[in-house]
Protein backbone atom coordinates (compact mmCIF):
# COMPACT_ATOMS: atom_id res chain seq x y z
CA UNK A 1 0.00 0.00 0.00
CA UNK A 2 1.42 3.40 -0.52
CA UNK A 3 0.48 5.98 2.48
CA UNK A 4 1.10 9.31 2.58
CA UNK A 5 3.04 11.24 4.42
CA UNK A 6 3.20 14.68 5.66
CA UNK A 7 6.13 15.76 7.60
CA UNK A 8 7.19 19.42 9.37
CA UNK A 9 8.96 21.90 7.57
CA UNK A 10 12.15 21.26 9.28
CA UNK A 11 12.09 17.31 8.44
CA UNK A 12 11.11 17.74 4.97
CA UNK A 13 14.41 20.32 4.67
CA UNK A 14 16.41 17.41 6.63
CA UNK A 15 15.11 14.85 4.52
CA UNK A 16 15.32 16.94 0.78
CA UNK A 17 11.84 16.16 0.33
CA UNK A 18 8.74 18.05 -0.54
CA UNK A 19 5.36 18.55 1.32
CA UNK A 20 4.33 15.37 0.76
CA UNK A 21 6.28 11.70 0.61
CA UNK A 22 4.73 8.52 0.06
CA UNK A 23 6.09 5.41 1.09
CA UNK A 24 5.16 1.45 0.30
CA UNK A 25 4.28 -0.10 3.25
CA UNK A 26 2.76 -3.97 3.33
CA UNK A 27 -0.20 -4.73 5.17
CA UNK A 28 -0.03 -7.05 8.31
CA UNK A 29 -2.02 -10.45 8.28
CA UNK A 30 -4.98 -8.16 9.20
CA UNK A 31 -4.87 -6.37 6.44
CA UNK A 32 -3.43 -3.57 8.55
CA UNK A 33 -0.83 -0.67 8.60
CA UNK A 34 0.46 0.44 11.66
CA UNK A 35 1.87 3.17 12.60
CA UNK A 36 5.04 1.37 13.25
CA UNK A 37 5.21 0.00 9.89
CA UNK A 38 5.04 3.42 8.39
CA UNK A 39 7.38 4.91 10.24
CA UNK A 40 10.03 1.72 9.51
CA UNK A 41 9.26 2.56 5.94
CA UNK A 42 9.96 6.33 6.27
CA UNK A 43 13.10 5.92 8.13
CA UNK A 44 14.17 3.25 5.68
CA UNK A 45 13.63 5.60 2.80
CA UNK A 46 15.26 8.45 4.50
CA UNK A 47 17.42 7.50 7.36
CA UNK A 48 18.15 10.86 8.30
CA UNK A 49 15.21 11.10 9.86
CA UNK A 50 16.17 8.68 12.15
CA UNK A 51 16.25 9.69 15.68
CA UNK A 52 13.97 13.17 15.17
CA UNK A 53 10.36 11.39 15.58
CA UNK A 54 11.32 8.25 17.40
CA UNK A 55 14.39 8.05 19.92
CA UNK A 56 16.61 5.50 19.07
CA UNK A 57 16.95 2.37 20.77
CA UNK A 58 13.30 2.79 22.38
CA UNK A 59 11.53 3.70 19.35
CA UNK A 60 9.42 6.15 21.53
CA UNK A 61 7.60 9.23 19.91
CA UNK A 62 9.51 12.23 20.80
CA UNK A 63 7.81 14.20 23.49
CA UNK A 64 6.98 17.13 21.09
CA UNK A 65 6.20 15.22 17.87
CA UNK A 66 2.55 14.46 17.27
CA UNK A 67 0.51 12.09 14.69
CA UNK A 68 -2.46 13.24 13.41
CA UNK A 69 -4.72 11.84 10.67
CA UNK A 70 -8.34 11.90 9.90
CA UNK A 71 -8.75 14.54 12.33
CA UNK A 72 -8.10 12.35 14.83
CA UNK A 73 -4.76 12.70 17.80
CA UNK A 74 -3.40 9.30 16.98
CA UNK A 75 -0.26 10.43 19.29
CA UNK A 76 -1.38 8.34 22.40
CA UNK A 77 -2.08 5.31 20.26
CA UNK A 78 0.11 2.31 20.43
CA UNK A 79 2.30 2.64 17.35
CA UNK A 80 1.14 -1.23 17.04
CA UNK A 81 -2.24 -0.29 16.35
CA UNK A 82 -3.90 -0.43 12.95
CA UNK A 83 -4.06 3.92 11.17
CA UNK A 84 -7.61 4.47 9.70
CA UNK A 85 -7.96 2.89 6.52
CA UNK A 86 -7.98 5.86 4.95
CA UNK A 87 -4.70 6.30 5.64
CA UNK A 88 -3.76 2.85 4.82
CA UNK A 89 -5.04 3.33 1.52
CA UNK A 90 -3.42 6.64 1.05
CA UNK A 91 -6.77 8.11 0.50
CA UNK A 92 -5.68 10.79 3.75
CA UNK A 93 -2.13 11.78 5.23
CA UNK A 94 -0.19 10.78 8.35
CA UNK A 95 0.16 14.09 9.83
CA UNK A 96 3.84 14.10 11.38
CA UNK A 97 3.72 17.73 13.74
CA UNK A 98 5.67 19.51 15.56
CA UNK A 99 3.99 20.24 18.37
CA UNK A 100 2.87 23.80 18.97
CA UNK A 101 5.41 24.92 21.82
CA UNK A 102 7.48 28.03 22.10
CA UNK A 103 7.72 30.94 19.96
CA UNK B 1 47.59 34.23 2.41
CA UNK B 2 46.74 33.57 5.78
CA UNK B 3 42.97 34.03 6.94
CA UNK B 4 40.75 33.28 9.49
CA UNK B 5 37.22 30.76 9.62
CA UNK B 6 34.61 31.68 12.51
CA UNK B 7 32.59 29.14 13.07
CA UNK B 8 29.71 30.45 14.88
CA UNK B 9 26.61 28.80 16.38
CA UNK B 10 24.02 30.22 17.16
CA UNK B 11 20.02 29.84 18.30
CA UNK B 12 18.74 29.87 15.01
CA UNK B 13 21.53 28.41 12.48
CA UNK B 14 25.05 28.62 11.97
CA UNK B 15 27.04 31.38 10.27
CA UNK B 16 30.22 31.17 8.53
CA UNK B 17 32.53 34.38 8.61
CA UNK B 18 35.82 34.37 7.01
CA UNK B 19 38.49 36.91 6.60
CA UNK B 20 41.84 37.37 5.22
CA UNK B 21 44.87 38.11 7.68
CA UNK B 22 44.33 41.82 7.67
CA UNK B 23 40.88 40.12 10.06
CA UNK B 24 39.23 44.52 8.27
CA UNK B 25 36.58 42.68 5.90
CA UNK B 26 34.25 39.80 6.35
CA UNK B 27 32.53 37.60 4.54
CA UNK B 28 29.37 36.11 6.23
CA UNK B 29 27.84 32.57 5.27
CA UNK B 30 24.03 31.58 6.61
CA UNK B 31 22.24 30.19 7.93
CA UNK B 32 23.40 27.21 7.62
CA UNK B 33 20.60 24.53 9.03
CA UNK B 34 18.43 27.61 9.33
CA UNK B 35 15.97 27.46 11.89
CA UNK B 36 18.22 24.79 14.22
CA UNK B 37 19.93 25.09 18.00
CA UNK B 38 23.78 24.94 16.71
CA UNK B 39 25.63 24.44 20.04
CA UNK B 40 28.67 23.85 18.66
CA UNK B 41 30.95 23.96 15.66
CA UNK B 42 34.79 23.12 15.09
CA UNK B 43 36.91 22.11 12.74
CA UNK B 44 39.70 19.55 12.77
CA UNK B 45 43.13 20.57 14.01
CA UNK B 46 44.66 17.80 11.02
CA UNK B 47 42.37 19.10 8.57
CA UNK B 48 41.01 22.44 8.85
CA UNK B 49 38.36 21.83 6.26
CA UNK B 50 36.75 18.65 7.62
CA UNK B 51 33.91 20.51 10.06
CA UNK B 52 31.94 19.02 13.08
CA UNK B 53 28.76 20.27 13.70
CA UNK B 54 25.73 19.82 16.61
CA UNK B 55 22.69 21.01 15.38
CA UNK B 56 19.57 19.99 17.69
CA UNK B 57 16.23 20.85 18.45
CA UNK B 58 13.54 20.42 21.25
CA UNK B 59 11.33 19.21 18.89
CA UNK B 60 13.68 17.03 16.47
CA UNK B 61 16.58 15.85 18.78
CA UNK B 62 20.27 15.84 18.03
CA UNK B 63 21.96 15.78 14.62
CA UNK B 64 26.14 15.37 13.96
CA UNK B 65 26.65 17.41 10.80
CA UNK B 66 29.86 16.99 9.02
CA UNK B 67 31.91 19.24 6.16
CA UNK B 68 34.50 17.92 4.23
CA UNK B 69 35.01 21.27 2.32
CA UNK B 70 35.31 24.49 5.17
CA UNK B 71 31.91 24.09 5.71
CA UNK B 72 30.10 24.72 1.46
CA UNK B 73 28.61 21.39 2.01
CA UNK B 74 27.34 19.25 4.77
CA UNK B 75 26.65 15.72 5.50
CA UNK B 76 24.38 14.82 8.38
CA UNK B 77 25.89 11.94 9.90
CA UNK B 78 24.94 9.34 12.77
CA UNK B 79 22.93 10.65 15.58
CA UNK B 80 23.12 7.48 18.15
CA UNK B 81 24.25 8.40 21.01
CA UNK B 82 23.25 5.29 23.28
CA UNK B 83 24.69 5.42 26.82
CA UNK B 84 26.56 2.52 27.97
CA UNK B 85 24.83 -0.19 29.92
CA UNK B 86 21.50 0.68 32.40
CA UNK B 87 22.19 4.83 32.99
CA UNK B 88 21.60 4.94 36.55
CA UNK B 89 20.24 8.62 38.15
CA UNK B 90 22.21 11.56 38.99
CA UNK B 91 20.38 14.58 41.02
CA UNK B 92 18.08 16.84 39.64
CA UNK B 93 17.97 20.25 41.15
CA UNK B 94 15.63 19.04 44.30
CA UNK B 95 18.05 16.44 45.63
CA UNK B 96 16.52 13.80 44.64
CA UNK B 97 17.64 10.84 41.53
CA UNK B 98 16.94 11.54 38.89
CA UNK B 99 17.35 8.99 35.44
CA UNK B 100 20.65 9.59 33.01
CA UNK B 101 18.25 11.06 29.31
CA UNK B 102 20.49 12.06 26.50
CA UNK B 103 19.26 15.82 25.35
CA UNK B 104 22.13 17.22 23.11
CA UNK B 105 25.78 17.37 22.60
CA UNK B 106 27.48 20.46 23.72
CA UNK B 107 30.50 20.27 22.51
CA UNK B 108 32.98 18.53 19.66
CA UNK B 109 36.80 18.18 20.50
CA UNK B 110 38.28 16.64 17.06
CA UNK B 111 41.68 14.77 18.26
CA UNK B 112 44.36 16.95 17.18
CA UNK B 113 46.09 14.34 15.14
CA UNK B 114 43.19 12.57 13.42
CA UNK B 115 40.47 14.40 11.55
CA UNK B 116 37.91 11.13 12.29
CA UNK B 117 38.38 11.00 15.52
CA UNK B 118 35.82 13.23 17.70
CA UNK B 119 34.93 13.51 21.30
CA UNK B 120 31.48 14.91 22.23
CA UNK B 121 30.15 16.41 25.38
CA UNK B 122 26.70 15.92 25.71
CA UNK B 123 23.93 16.49 28.34
CA UNK B 124 23.09 14.95 30.64
CA UNK B 125 26.55 14.65 31.20
CA UNK B 126 28.72 11.72 29.45
CA UNK B 127 31.23 11.82 27.02
CA UNK B 128 31.40 10.05 23.51
CA UNK B 129 33.75 9.65 20.66
CA UNK B 130 33.72 8.45 17.34
CA UNK B 131 36.71 7.13 15.51
CA UNK B 132 35.32 7.01 12.07
CA UNK B 133 34.11 10.46 11.22
CA UNK B 134 31.01 10.38 12.93
CA UNK B 135 29.90 7.03 11.06
CA UNK B 136 29.38 6.44 14.79
CA UNK B 137 29.24 7.01 18.09
CA UNK B 138 30.49 5.29 21.69
CA UNK B 139 30.49 6.85 25.23
CA UNK B 140 33.72 6.40 27.52
CA UNK B 141 31.68 4.89 29.98
CA UNK B 142 34.31 5.83 33.03
CA UNK B 143 33.81 9.28 33.57
CA UNK B 144 30.00 8.18 34.69
CA UNK B 145 31.63 5.31 36.10
CA UNK B 146 33.95 7.57 38.14
CA UNK B 147 31.66 6.87 41.35
CA UNK B 148 30.05 10.70 41.78
CA UNK B 149 27.60 10.38 39.10
CA UNK B 150 25.02 10.10 41.32
CA UNK B 151 25.56 13.22 43.13
CA UNK B 152 25.99 15.39 39.95
CA UNK B 153 23.04 17.99 40.00
CA UNK B 154 22.39 19.70 36.62
CA UNK B 155 23.29 23.78 36.48
CA UNK B 156 20.44 26.14 34.84
CA UNK B 157 21.36 24.99 31.75
CA UNK B 158 20.96 21.32 32.22
CA UNK B 159 23.65 18.65 33.00
CA UNK B 160 26.15 19.54 30.22
CA UNK B 161 29.37 18.60 29.66
CA UNK B 162 30.74 21.50 27.84
CA UNK B 163 34.34 21.49 27.79
CA UNK B 164 36.84 18.84 26.69
CA UNK B 165 40.31 19.65 26.59
CA UNK B 166 43.14 17.08 24.31
CA UNK B 167 46.40 17.44 26.27
CA UNK B 168 48.83 18.09 23.18
CA UNK B 169 51.76 16.86 25.38
CA UNK B 170 50.43 13.77 26.65
CA UNK B 171 48.12 11.62 23.98
CA UNK B 172 46.54 10.18 26.71
CA UNK B 173 45.67 12.86 29.09
CA UNK B 174 42.49 14.95 28.69
CA UNK B 175 40.09 17.29 30.62
CA UNK B 176 36.74 17.69 30.65
CA UNK B 177 34.48 19.72 32.78
CA UNK B 178 30.62 19.49 33.76
CA UNK B 179 27.93 21.74 34.98
CA UNK B 180 27.34 21.22 37.93
CA UNK B 181 29.84 18.28 38.66
CA UNK B 182 33.40 19.89 38.21
CA UNK B 183 36.36 19.18 35.97
CA UNK B 184 37.70 15.69 35.74
CA UNK B 185 40.95 14.39 34.18
CA UNK B 186 41.89 11.13 32.79
CA UNK B 187 45.43 10.04 31.46
CA UNK B 188 44.39 6.58 29.60
CA UNK B 189 42.49 8.89 27.16
CA UNK B 190 39.04 8.92 28.83
CA UNK B 191 38.60 5.06 30.51
CA UNK B 192 39.36 6.00 33.74
CA UNK B 193 39.12 9.58 35.39
CA UNK B 194 39.56 11.92 38.38
CA UNK B 195 38.15 14.52 39.50
CA UNK B 196 39.78 17.73 39.69
CA UNK B 197 38.50 19.87 41.74
CA UNK B 198 40.53 20.78 45.33
CA UNK B 199 40.64 23.83 45.89
CA UNK B 200 37.38 25.31 44.50
CA UNK B 201 34.65 26.40 46.61
CA UNK B 202 30.99 26.61 46.08
CA UNK B 203 27.70 27.89 47.50
CA UNK B 204 24.37 26.38 46.85
CA UNK B 205 26.36 22.53 47.37
CA UNK B 206 26.17 21.43 51.05
CA UNK B 207 29.86 21.15 51.89
CA UNK B 208 31.57 24.05 49.81
CA UNK B 209 34.66 22.44 48.93
CA UNK B 210 33.25 18.44 48.16
CA UNK B 211 34.95 16.24 45.59
CA UNK B 212 32.28 17.32 43.17
CA UNK B 213 28.99 19.46 42.74
CA UNK B 214 30.73 22.45 41.62
CA UNK B 215 29.75 24.74 38.43
CA UNK B 216 32.95 24.87 36.21
CA UNK B 217 31.59 27.30 33.65
CA UNK B 218 34.30 27.20 31.01
CA UNK B 219 38.64 25.89 31.20
CA UNK B 220 41.00 27.08 29.05
CA UNK B 221 44.74 25.80 28.41
CA UNK B 222 47.76 27.17 26.29
CA UNK B 223 48.87 24.10 24.33
CA UNK B 224 52.57 25.10 25.26
CA UNK B 225 51.87 25.49 28.92
CA UNK B 226 49.40 21.90 29.34
CA UNK B 227 49.79 21.89 33.01
CA UNK B 228 48.36 25.19 33.88
CA UNK B 229 44.88 25.68 33.30
CA UNK B 230 42.45 28.70 33.95
CA UNK B 231 38.77 28.20 35.28
CA UNK B 232 35.53 30.67 35.02
CA UNK B 233 33.49 28.95 37.63
CA UNK B 234 29.87 29.70 38.53
CA UNK B 235 31.74 32.57 40.35
CA UNK B 236 35.76 32.79 40.67
CA UNK B 237 37.94 32.41 38.37
CA UNK B 238 40.48 29.88 39.24
CA UNK B 239 43.83 28.47 38.27
CA UNK B 240 45.89 25.46 38.35
CA UNK B 241 49.42 24.72 37.85
CA UNK B 242 49.54 20.82 37.92
CA UNK B 243 46.96 19.60 36.01
CA UNK B 244 43.87 20.14 38.34
CA UNK B 245 45.72 19.23 41.32
CA UNK B 246 44.88 21.64 43.37
CA UNK B 247 43.24 25.18 42.53
CA UNK B 248 44.02 28.90 43.72
CA UNK B 249 41.42 31.69 42.80
CA UNK B 250 43.34 34.56 40.81
CA UNK B 251 39.97 37.09 40.51
CA UNK B 252 41.68 39.88 41.34
CA UNK B 253 40.77 43.36 40.62
CA UNK B 254 37.88 41.61 38.59
CA UNK B 255 34.28 44.09 38.80
CA UNK B 256 32.62 40.89 39.00
CA UNK B 257 34.30 37.32 39.29
CA UNK B 258 31.07 35.47 38.00
CA UNK B 259 30.98 35.04 34.18
CA UNK B 260 31.26 32.08 31.36
CA UNK B 261 34.13 32.61 29.28
CA UNK B 262 38.02 32.03 29.53
CA UNK B 263 40.58 31.78 27.09
CA UNK B 264 43.89 32.11 26.38
CA UNK B 265 46.28 34.56 23.71
CA UNK B 266 47.86 32.37 20.58
CA UNK B 267 50.94 33.18 21.93
CA UNK B 268 51.13 34.36 25.88
CA UNK B 269 50.42 31.50 27.48
CA UNK B 270 49.97 34.48 30.73
CA UNK B 271 47.49 36.34 28.81
CA UNK B 272 44.03 35.15 29.63
CA UNK B 273 40.61 36.69 28.99
CA UNK B 274 37.65 36.51 30.58
CA UNK B 275 33.92 38.81 30.17
CA UNK B 276 32.54 39.54 33.66
CA UNK B 277 28.65 39.16 33.97
CA UNK B 278 27.28 40.36 37.24
CA UNK B 279 25.80 37.53 38.89
CA UNK B 280 24.17 34.38 38.98
CA UNK B 281 20.43 36.22 38.72
CA UNK B 282 21.89 38.95 36.71
CA UNK B 283 22.98 37.60 33.18
CA UNK B 284 24.49 41.15 31.85
CA UNK B 285 27.70 42.70 31.94
CA UNK B 286 28.13 45.07 35.53
CA UNK B 287 26.57 48.08 34.97
CA UNK B 288 25.49 47.98 31.03
CA UNK B 289 28.86 48.23 29.93
CA UNK B 290 30.41 45.18 28.15
CA UNK B 291 34.47 44.67 28.92
CA UNK B 292 36.36 42.09 28.13
CA UNK B 293 39.00 41.59 31.06
CA UNK B 294 42.89 40.92 30.12
CA UNK B 295 45.46 39.64 32.31
CA UNK B 296 48.81 39.53 31.30
CA UNK B 297 49.70 37.84 34.54
CA UNK B 298 47.92 34.79 34.34
CA UNK B 299 45.34 35.96 36.95
CA UNK B 300 45.08 37.95 39.49
CA UNK B 301 46.11 41.63 37.70
CA UNK B 302 43.10 42.45 35.18
CA UNK B 303 42.51 45.50 32.56
CA UNK B 304 39.69 46.38 31.28
CA UNK B 305 39.41 46.17 27.40
CA UNK B 306 36.43 48.70 26.21
CA UNK B 307 37.95 50.17 22.98
CA UNK B 308 35.15 49.21 20.42
CA UNK B 309 32.43 47.87 22.94
CA UNK B 310 29.30 49.23 24.20
CA UNK B 311 29.72 50.93 27.67
CA UNK B 312 26.34 51.79 28.22
CA UNK B 313 22.56 49.82 27.87
CA UNK B 314 24.34 46.85 26.70
CA UNK B 315 22.54 43.64 28.56
CA UNK B 316 23.58 40.77 26.82
CA UNK B 317 25.44 37.65 27.96
CA UNK B 318 28.27 35.85 26.62
CA UNK B 319 28.14 32.25 26.64
CA UNK B 320 30.52 29.63 27.76
CA UNK B 321 31.85 28.31 24.52
CA UNK B 322 31.41 31.70 22.79
CA UNK B 323 35.18 32.96 23.19
CA UNK B 324 37.69 31.48 20.83
CA UNK B 325 41.46 32.75 19.91
CA UNK B 326 42.80 32.54 16.51
CA UNK B 327 47.10 32.18 16.08
CA UNK B 328 48.42 34.65 13.83
CA UNK B 329 51.02 37.04 14.40
CA UNK B 330 49.10 39.43 15.98
CA UNK B 331 46.12 37.38 18.05
CA UNK B 332 43.06 37.86 17.32
CA UNK B 333 40.12 37.14 20.04
CA UNK B 334 36.45 37.08 18.94
CA UNK B 335 33.68 36.47 20.75
CA UNK B 336 29.49 36.22 20.40
CA UNK B 337 26.69 37.69 22.66
CA UNK B 338 23.37 36.80 23.42
CA UNK B 339 22.12 39.93 21.74
CA UNK B 340 23.78 38.66 18.43
CA UNK B 341 26.97 40.55 17.96
CA UNK B 342 30.20 38.79 16.89
CA UNK B 343 33.06 40.68 18.06
CA UNK B 344 36.35 41.00 16.75
CA UNK B 345 39.64 41.89 17.96
CA UNK B 346 42.78 42.08 15.37
CA UNK B 347 45.40 43.52 18.41
CA UNK B 348 45.01 41.36 20.81
CA UNK B 349 42.11 42.65 22.84
CA UNK B 350 43.36 46.30 22.77
CA UNK B 351 40.21 47.27 20.26
CA UNK B 352 37.08 45.99 19.01
CA UNK B 353 34.71 45.74 16.36
CA UNK B 354 31.61 43.98 15.45
CA UNK B 355 31.90 42.15 12.32
CA UNK B 356 27.92 41.12 12.47
CA UNK B 357 25.62 42.73 15.13
CA UNK B 358 21.81 41.28 14.39
CA UNK B 359 22.26 37.58 14.12
CA UNK B 360 20.41 35.13 16.58
CA UNK B 361 21.75 34.53 20.20
CA UNK B 362 25.70 33.35 20.15
CA UNK B 363 25.91 29.59 21.76
CA UNK B 364 29.31 28.84 20.31
CA UNK B 365 32.77 30.48 18.70
CA UNK B 366 35.17 28.67 17.14
CA UNK B 367 38.52 30.20 14.99
CA UNK B 368 40.29 28.71 12.81
CA UNK B 369 43.51 30.12 11.68
CA UNK B 370 43.96 29.13 8.08
CA UNK B 371 47.11 28.84 6.73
Amino acid sequence: MTVRIELPVHLRTLAGAGREIAVTVERDAEGSVSLAAVLDALESRYPVLRGTIRDHGTLRRRPFIRFFACEQDLSHASPDDPLPDAVARGDEPLLVIGAMAGG
Amino acid sequence: MSGVRLLVGTRKGAFVLTSDGTRRQWKVSGPHFAGWELYHLKGSPADPNRLYASQSSGWFGQLIQRSDDGGETWTAMNNAFMYDGTPGTHQWYDGTPHPWEFKRVWHLEPSRTDPDVVYAGVEDAALFRTTNGAQSWEELPGLRAHGSGPHWQPGAGGLCLHTIILDPSSRGRMYVAISAAGAFRSDDTGVTWTAINRGLKSQGIPDPDAEVGHCVHHIAMHPARPDVLFMQKHWDVMRTQDGGDSWHEVSGNLPTDFGFVIDVHAHEPDTIYVVPITSDSHHFPPDGRLRVYRSRTGGGEWEPLTAGLPQENCYVNVLRDAMSVDALDRCGIYFGTTGGQVYASADAGDSWTAIVRDLPPVLSIEAQTLG
